[in-house]
């Protein structure tokens, strides 16, 4: 009997380990939460149930069947507040990949080490908010969109009274629908893509749209809700700051061109207490680096069509892959678990999954060709605007930085300014970092701008998956 | 008004029994629900920052509420750089707020 370890509890993960059980694998399945659903279906603990939470989400009842088959399934084994923080990849004599897991509470002194050697896994990471910085974006009480959405879900708290949601992208709807459910004002949201990127984004081939129509309801359902809500929904309008001291009190927004410049005169003052921000979705790659796994030129993992990565043995599914939200999610993790488990795509128990996937993988190329970040968004900044915020470099040193060196690389550009080397590990500015070092290089060269980091470096390659204490590694991180 | 949980009885969701717990943040005592983690806990309490930041002590406290910033960490019950997005907050935790000095160059 093969044995698939899954990482990652999220939609991908939980379709993942449904499969690999089908096929009669035994299955361990790994969250560093403590609840089942990843950020997609976070919800309230056990200690606090509600009749009627269904009401907060899209797929409940798909994800409550999930979790009830594999919870109560001996041959799956799920282990919560689990977190990786290492994997190792397979050797040249072909040894086995081996996962290092810490388990215990979040941050926790006396967690216990463990380490898995298991025949496959799938990876299923999923992704967090990528924020743009702003003047002011440090001041408490501006959030990311995911953060408003996880504490409207998760808890059953609103971050403000009065909010304004902004950003890129079809998230920033949910997340003010979510508000809207728990009594907070939502000012307004604001997409900084215009309506003419939006039609050439979403619109080409529309009958494959057609094909995803559970999704377009899905859509439809939130555009519905805003109306229901009265939250005004403006197009090609951006928050470019915030104001306040020790917290926000307004924000500033404004008209954008098709590349995000803001449109001087178009400004306007909006006095809020919270806003929450997200312009897209970074995918967390650490695992699939560390493991050796081949990188697409826009950053995704690559996979076949049996979700194997370019190492033997693993496999990856969901948000890793492309942004394709959680139908092409669910999709990708059935064929990945069924595959790690020694099945094949061809098979006919995945036929559906296959055509599902098929049928949303087109999402991710519209989502970005209508919301992706456009470059006009850096004219937004002061030479104050931090743009690392554990390191707290600020804009004009990062530039003046990689001006006066010529900007040789991202390892120089954050050994010089620090940025990126904080506690978060770059997870926060390690994109933004680059692209502003790439430009700064621009500057001073005739090397055109979009092609990859000048020293092949990237910011999400962390050996050390997340911060861990220095006795956790002392004491029995590696228990063998 | 700021950050807050929201009334049981104005809630679509018809939430049910919660049972209240009790944490104190720098010696002044909060309440919240079994199950909240300790920032929100914290948030509900309508105080949005419990950090300054090394350098130019700003104030800091949820931002990615979901374990990647690290832009929350406390101490917890003597436990330093604890995510107090991802902790779950438990009856009578002693939850410090972090401001870590940056060592004097040269010292």
């Amino acid at each position: 009997m093969s044995d698939v370890l899954v990482v990652g509890a999220g939609p991908a993960g939980l379709a993942a380990a449904r499969a690999a059980r089908d096929r009669g694998a035994s299955v361990t399945l790994l969250d560093a939460a403590d609840e089942l659903g990843g950020q997609y279906w976070r919800h309230l603990p056990p200690s606090r149930p509600a009749a009627e939470e269904r009401r907060l989400h899209h797929g409940w009842a798909t994800f409550t069947a999930l979790r009830e088959t594999l919870e109560s399934d001996p041959g799956c084994a799920i282990v919560t507040g689990a977190q990786v923080w290492a994997i190792e990849a397979p050797d040249a004599e072909g040894g086995p990949l081996a996962v290092h897991v810490l388990v215990g509470p979040p941050d926790g002194t006396d967690r216990a080490g463990r380490t898995y050697r298991p025949g496959s896994v799938v990876l299923a990471t999923g992704a967090h908010d990528r924020t743009l910085p702003f003047p002011g974006w440090d001041l408490p009480g501006v959030f990311t969109a995911g953060a408003a959405q996880a504490f409207a879900k998760g808890e059953r708290v609103a971050v403000g009274e009065r909010v304004v949601v902004a950003g890129a992208g079809p998230f920033l709807l949910p997340v003010a629908a979510s508000l809207a459910t728990t009594g907070a004002r939502v000012l307004g949201v604001f997409e900084a893509s215009r309506a003419l990127g939006l039609l050439r984004g979403w619109l080409p081939r529309p009958w494959r749209l057609a094909r995803a129509a559970k999704k377009g309801g899905e859509l439809a359902g939130y555009a519905w809700g805003h109306v229901r809500n009265r939250i005004p929904y403006s197009l090609g309008h951006a928050v470019i700051a915030a104001h306040g001291t020790e917290h926000v009190e307004a924000v500033t927004v404004a008209r954008v061109d098709a590349d995000w410049r803001p449109i001087p005169g178009s400004e306007r003052r909006i006095a809020a207490d919270a806003v929450c921000v997200s312009h897209g979705f970074t995918p967390r790659l650490e695992l699939p680096i560390a493991a050796g796994c081949a990188i697409t030129p826009d950053r995704f993992v690559v996979v076949d069509s049996a979700q194997r990565t370019s190492v033997a043995g693993v496999f990856a599914a969901g948000e890793i892959t492309s942004i394709g939200g959680v139908d092409a999610a669910l999709a990708e993790g059935r064929l990945a678990g069924h595959c790690a488990a020694g099945g094949s795509p061809r098979d006919p128990e995945v036929r559906g999954a296959v055509r599902r996937r098929a049928t949303f993988a087109d999402f991710s190329v519209r989502i970005e060709a209508a919301h992706g970040i456009r470059p006009g968004w850096t004219s937004w900044l002061d030479d104050d605007t931090l743009v690392c915020r554990c390191e707290e470099v600020p804009y004009g040193r990062l530039r003046a930085t990689a001006e006066t060196t010529c900007a040789s690389g991202i390892r120089s550009a954050k050994l010089t300014t620090r940025a990126g080397l904080g506690i978060c590990q770059a997870r926060i500015c390690g994109r933004t970092v680059e692209e502003l070092i790439d430009r700064a290089a621009g500057a001073t060269s005739d090397a055109p701008s979009g092609r990859p980091p000048l020293d092949g470096a990237t910011t999400d390659r962390r050996p050390i998956a997340v911060p861990i204490r220095l006795g956790e590694l002392a004491e029995g991180a590696l228990p063998d | 008004m700021t950050a807050r949980i929201v009334r049981g009885s104005a809630d679509p969701i018809r939430p049910g029994g919660a049972e209240p717990l009790e944490i104190s943040l720098d010696g002044t005592r909060i309440g919240g629900l079994r199950g909240q983690t300790i920032a929100g806990v914290v948030l509900a309490s309508g105080r949005l920052a419990w950090r300054r930041t090394s350098s130019d002590g700003r104030p800091r406290g949820l931002f990615c509420g979901i374990g990647v910033c690290y832009d929350c960490i406390v101490t917890v019950n003597g436990e330093r750089d604890v995510r107090a997005c991802q902790r779950r907050a438990g009856d009578g935790d002693v939850v410090e707020s972090q401001y870590d000095e940056l060592p004097e160059a040269g010292a």
